[in-house]
């Protein structure tokens, strides 16, 4: 990876079974993320997916591009909009980009943005990643 | 009621060990549609320099629940739950969290801050194995949305 490249967008279709299988995975059963009646009465538009989840949705963009699936040395983000999550079957998708911001030897810096529906859900969102040596089984 | 501001630089006492399981990771894996075999199979992440399957990088935050119920329990601390929304979340590797793992928990509150009607609270959550090797810290921040 050279600094200043753009790395290919990756996209993720969330529906609301993955919220729920992710609830139960993760221990997180906050209703805003199952209950349309309890993320209305709160303000939200509706069902809304785990912050955390779509997290961890740009934590696998990032081991794609790191070639590698336990190469992440760093990885922060900022949560800035909520992802609402239709209930039907095609859901909402969530698009990851990144530019690499910096190379150090085996360290490569990732500035990352996430969007859903043109709207930006993860920003300040950075991951340090180790570039695997020449020759490591994939 | 606002955040106690007597917790910054508080460290709560630390919960675990939690045990990380080949299942929960598998289970967790599964859920984000993460499918790489390191995940999943023994043989897979033996193979690749670890002693059994490698959680997915942000698995860490299901060993910090117990440190969240801490937050969001205490009475003086003043957190009102149904205002709190997630702002920040960062993890930092000593090395990848992996199945036999038992993991601590200590939580620190880092900073108490307000801004615009809103108040925030940062908190360090470092993981480490019972003999006390560090594993992965986690920052966690919380909105706790002012009155409308």
């Amino acid at each position: 990876m050279d600094v200043g490249q753009r790395l290919p967008t990756q996209t993720f279709r969330v529906t609301r079974a993955d919220l729920v299988r992710y609830a139960g995975a993760s221990g997180d059963f906050n209703p805003i993320h199952w209950s349309e009646r309890t993320a209305r009465a709160v303000g939200l538009p509706g069902v809304i997916a785990h912050g955390m989840f779509t997290m961890a949705l740009a934590g696998r963009a990032v081991t794609t591009w790191a070639g590698a699936p336990d190469a992440v040395i760093d990885f922060g983000v900022r949560f800035t909009r909520p992802v609402p999550v239709p209930d039907d079957d095609g859901g909402t998708e969530v698009e990851v980009s990144a530019v690499v911001k910096a190379v150090n030897g085996e360290r490569v810096e990732l500035d990352l943005t996430a969007t859903c529906q043109g709207q930006k859900v993860l920003a300040q969102a950075r991951a340090v990643v180790r570039q695997h040596p020449v020759g490591r089984s994939a | 009621m606002p955040l106690n501001r007597s917790y910054v630089g508080r460290t709560f006492p630390p919960t675990g060990p939690y045990l990380v399981g080949r299942e929960k990771i598998r289970e967790f894996a599964g859920a984000i549609g993460a499918g790489d075999p390191v995940y999943h199979d023994p043989a897979a992440a033996r193979a690749a320099g670890h002693p059994d399957v490698v959680a997915p990088p942000t698995f860490p935050v299901v060993a910090t629940m117990g440190a969240g119920a801490q937050l969001r329990d205490d009475p003086e601390l003043g957190m009102d739950y149904s205002r709190v929304v997630h702002g920040d979340q960062r993890f930092a590797y000593t090395r990848p969290v992996v199945a036999g793992d038992e993991l601590i928990c200590a939580l620190t509150v880092e900073e108490i801050t307000e801004r615009g009607g809103h108040e925030f609270i940062t908190t360090r959550a470092e993981l480490t194995t019972p003999a006390g090797e560090p594993v992965v810290t986690v920052w966690n921040k919380l909105v706790v949305r002012g009155e409308q």
